[in-house]
């Protein structure tokens, strides 16, 4: 365990104390110990920038599950370290933020924290580690979690449909991504992401290669909101909005670009790759920033808003990985998509943070998100305004804004597409830019929604639940932290460019990023091509918004109930229908059909297996000696089960069941196993009192008392068969022994290993201890379960008398 | 369930007793002789549901006055801290210590980490049956 670890680890460690703290200092806001936490990991982490600048990798390893080769291995290079700093970073005042956000009256803190810290320690956990298995643990986590914010205000019907929805869609591509972990295992021989960029030039060739790319890209974009994975954004939004401005923009949505862009110097050389991942980039963008206008929800806008700038930047690390698949095409121009989507996710990060916590501020004064009620609180609120203005025209690609010059490289790297002239590059290339352009025309319209509808224009007080006024300081404070970001790293981007974009660029593209590889980010840079579709954009932005109402009609072309919502609802609704009548037919509440299926199912896949198998030889030669104890034991126990069935009453036939499994003992004892015989011999003893217990309080059957069952040859049938099967089970098993007899090993090394003269008792708390530490796990649970079950009957029976 | 049977009660006040020894003992012995945690469990909830055949309810909780839930828990916290105390000395989960000794009376015997271990076991057994047998004996 090295210091590393221990900050992966340390979130996880701060949730389990957070209740406690809540519990004991409630007069002060439970967040201010929280906030203490990623301050200190974002120095912690900060200190590792110089040795990224110079190349260098820092690498910890700590042993987990070393015979299946799961280690977990933490590293930190440019591609992580950015996500570090990112997460710690906007984590930290996302805290500070949510402090003044939700009142330490009214909501349930503890829950809150405990959520959040969980989110923070496993997104740290994903983009540290190296081992794929521990990386996909922690990705599964991010999605539990995220699920638990979302839901978090549990008591609305829409928190839990929108929880629900991310958890069904995000598990699906979790699962998707194991079968990929496991395929690349399978193809690599290693779980390590390190060795298995080492040895990507012979991973092409395997057979599982494409299944492998396929399933990681469904995790990658379910995570990540790709279209048209993308429904569960939108309604994610019902999570309190620091959650929002965390989850939903800055961190785990970007979890699926983080993997693309890991696992491009593992897949990049297919041309699939470069495919899907632009194309679904593309599209996601559009169809963002398409469905972004048509909202009203301010947080709504702004959820379809982060899905299309996910998609940017997916396209981005697609186009990027075309330089790795058409080797002989200008490098520089396919890395510098590259470098424009590391520069735009951290863009991203400020501008789309800022907007959230804008987002959640206006909620928060006037005590909705409507667009359509709110207006003119430029008077009321000039900062929170200020602070809109420089995110939205960051968004929108306007300079001086750190957006302007991401997607002056983005529009570039697109126009750069057509120069790829291979396959049908040259005529459907054209698509590239021109969706590219279209979707920032849109881009630039959502933007200037987000601002100009709630802060200009009439303020109607009458619409609004509060009277707003300016928010409070500390509330401001994160968002005035972002948006000077934005500014500053607008004016002064090299600030970042050898420090943090091109360690990470080096680590999404090892092979092209060579040592003279040096990222310039310029202001101004001619009159290229992008400068005139950026001047288009905003000359056709500002005129589609001026005549928005008139056509707006439009973008609602597609009715509700066609839409991809309308086919998950109706999924989950079929879903719930097919289980519930499937439940109908197999759970009839008797006993006796579950245990007719059971049975049946018994008999048929064992005898089909003995069958098949060929398991009927019987080798008689060593049989034990048959005494006449053992006859009449025999006997007694074959009258006591005939017995049984012709007893008259219950207590009758629960009296001769134990007679039975008395006499079964007495056989251990003829066999020599003391042990066995003694805990029959007890076991019997307490279930023929538990069952006399039980039945002693059933209630009599009024109709048919205490009446003798009918004959019925099913019945009869399906008893016969488990017996003939099971005898038929232990001769063979007899017959053939594959291997050799376990017992000498345990009787060899009882005494020498365990210092136990008992072999029995050495097998059951030494050799197979963990067994036994389940099986009582096991019995508690059920015990506690019976407990409750008659408890809850009972009070239950109460409240209605 | 009210019962007034005077040999049956006379019977397990001394009957109870020796059974609840016996259960202590091849409790103790498990390691060496038949007996062990599980039977040694079993056989004291026989021992208490003797009494509770012969006295109702009410009568036993007066004196075993046991939550038989807590029980269970200290029970598999017990045995998990045994599981997972070779942990703090590095070593694997599960590894067990032994130890000779010769005391007055007594005689050799052995100091074992698996009769902790066993000791969880026997708690949870006897929590667990008596759990289910009262739960299901008080549901009137």
């Amino acid at each position: 365990m090295s210091l590393l670890h221990w900050a992966v680890l340390s979130p996880f460690l701060l949730a389990i104390i957070v209740p406690i703290l809540y519990k004991l200092f409630r007069q002060i806001h439970t967040g201010w110990f929280v906030l203490i936490l990623p301050i200190l990991l974002f120095t912690y982490f900060s200190r590792f920038i110089s040795l990224t600048k110079q190349g260098d990798i820092i690498m910890e390893s700590a042993t987990w599950i070393p015979s299946l080769g799961i280690h977990v291995d933490f590293y930190i290079d440019g591609l992580g370290l950015l996500f570090a700093l990112l997460i710690t970073g906007i984590g930290s005042l996302v805290v500070l933020y949510s402090i003044f956000y939700l009142s330490k009256e009214k909501e349930k803190l503890n829950q809150f924290y405990v959520f959040l810290l969980l989110f923070m320690g496993a997104m740290l956990g994903v983009v540290l580690s190296d081992n794929l298995i521990v990386l996909y643990s922690f990705w599964e986590f991010t999605s539990l979690s995220s699920f638990l914010l979302i839901g978090y205000w549990n008591e609305r019907e829409r928190s839990r449909y929108g929880a629900q929805k991310s958890l069904l869609i995000t598990v699906l591509g979790g699962l998707s991504l194991l079968g990929g972990i496991i395929l690349l295992s399978i193809m690599g021989n290693t779980f390590s992401i390190r060795e298995l960029i080492a040895q990507s030039g012979e991973l092409m060739d395997h057979s599982l290669f494409i299944p492998a790319l396929l399933l990681v890209l469904l995790g990658a974009f379910t995570k990540s909101a790709q279209f048209p994975f993308h429904i569960w954004l939108p309604d994610a939004m019902e999570a309190p909005t620091p959650v929002s401005a965390y989850l939903h923009s800055a961190t785990m949505v970007k979890a699926g670009i983080y993997l693309v862009a890991r696992l491009s110097p593992v897949f990049a050389e297919s041309g699939l790759w470069f495919w899907l991942v632009s194309i679904a980039g593309l599209i996601t963008l559009f169809w963002g920033s398409f469905s972004a206008i048509k909202q009203t929800d301010l947080k709504g806008i702004l959820a379809f808003s982060t899905i299309s700038q996910l998609g940017l930047i997916m396209s981005l690390l697609g186009l990027g990985a075309a330089a790795l698949h058409y080797e002989s095409f200008g490098e520089n121009i396919y890395l510098a998509a590259t470098v424009a989507a590391v520069f735009h996710l951290i863009n991203h990060a400020t501008f789309k943070g800022s907007l959230f916590m804008v987002a959640g501020i206006i909620d928060h004064e006037t005590g909705t998100r409507d667009i359509r009620k709110l207006g003119g609180l430029m008077q009321v609120m000039p900062i929170t305004f200020t602070v809109a203005v420089i995110g939205a025209f960051s968004m929108a690609g306007l300079p001086p804004f750190n957006g302007f010059l991401s997607k002056e490289m983005f529009l570039a790297s697109m126009v750069n597409v057509l120069e790829l002239n291979i396959f049908n590059m040259e005529t459907w290339g054209v698509l590239f830019p021109v969706a590219a352009w279209v979707a920032s025309v849109f881009t630039f319209i959502y933007s200037m929604i987000v601002v100009l509808k709630p802060f200009t224009g009439k303020l109607q007080l009458q619409l609004l639940d509060k009277r707003p006024h300016e928010a409070p300081v500390g509330m401001l404070i994160s968002p005035i932290i972002l948006a000077s970001l934005v500014i500053v790293f607008g004016i002064f981007p090299n600030l970042l460019s050898s420090r943090i974009i091109e360690p990470a660029v080096a680590s999404i593209q090892p092979s092209l990023a060579g040592p003279d590889f040096q990222v310039h980010i310029a202001f101004w840079h001619g009159f290229k091509p992008e400068v005139w579709m950026t001047v288009g954009i905003i000359a056709f932005g500002i005129l589609l918004y001026k005549t928005l109402p008139k056509w707006q009609k439009i973008t609602r072309w597609i009715p509700e109930r066609i839409s991809l919502n309308a086919l998950y609802d109706n999924g989950v609704r079929g879903l719930d229908r097919s289980a519930s009548s499937v439940m109908k037919f197999l759970m009839t509440g008797y006993i006796r059909t579950y245990l007719l299926s059971i049975f049946l199912f018994f008999i048929l896949s064992l005898g089909f297996t003995l069958y098949w198998k060929d398991a009927f030889k019987l080798d008689t030669g060593n049989f034990a000696r048959i005494g006449l104890y053992e006859l009449i034991l025999a006997a007694i126990i074959v009258i006591g089960s005939i017995a049984i069935l012709f007893a008259r009453s219950r207590l009758t036939s629960i009296i001769i069941l134990g007679a039975v499994g008395y006499t079964i003992s007495l056989f251990f004892v003829l066999l020599r196993a003391p042990d066995l015989a003694l805990t029959q011999l007890v076991i019997e003893t307490i279930s023929v009192s538990l069952f006399l217990l039980c039945f002693f309080h059933l209630p009599l059957m009024a109709s048919r008392k205490e009446e003798r069952m009918t004959f019925k040859l099913n019945n009869a049938l399906i008893s016969i068969g488990v017996g003939v099967i099971v005898t038929l089970i232990a001769l063979s098993a007899h017959s053939n022994k594959l291997f050799d007899s376990i017992s000498n090993y345990y009787l060899e090394n009882a005494y020498k290993e365990a210092g136990g003269k008992n072999v029995v008792n050495v097998i059951l708390v030494d050799f197979r201890g963990l067994d036994t530490m389940f099986e009582i796990t096991v019995l508690s649970i059920a015990a506690l379960g019976i407990f409750a079950m008659i408890k809850l009957r009972l009070t239950g029976r109460k409240d209605k008398s | 369930m009210k019962q007034n049977d005077l040999i049956l009660q006379t019977v397990t006040k001394v009957a109870a007793f020796v059974i609840l020894l016996f259960a202590v003992a091849i409790f103790l012995g498990g390691h060496y002789s038949p007996g062990g945690g599980f039977v040694g469990g079993l056989m004291t909830s026989a021992a208490i549901v003797l009494l509770l055949l012969a006295f109702d309810i009410k009568t036993v909780t007066g004196i075993l006055p046991i939550d038989y839930k807590l029980m269970i828990g200290s029970g598999l916290l017990i045995s998990s801290l045994t599981v997972a105390g070779g942990l703090a000395f590095g070593v694997p989960l599960m590894t067990h210590v032994y130890h000779y000794v010769d005391l007055p009376l007594l005689g050799h015997i052995s100091l074992h980490t698996a009769v902790l271990f066993d000791l969880g076991v026997y708690l949870v057994v006897v929590g667990v049956t008596m759990t289910i047998i009262q739960t299901i004996g008080e549901s009137e």
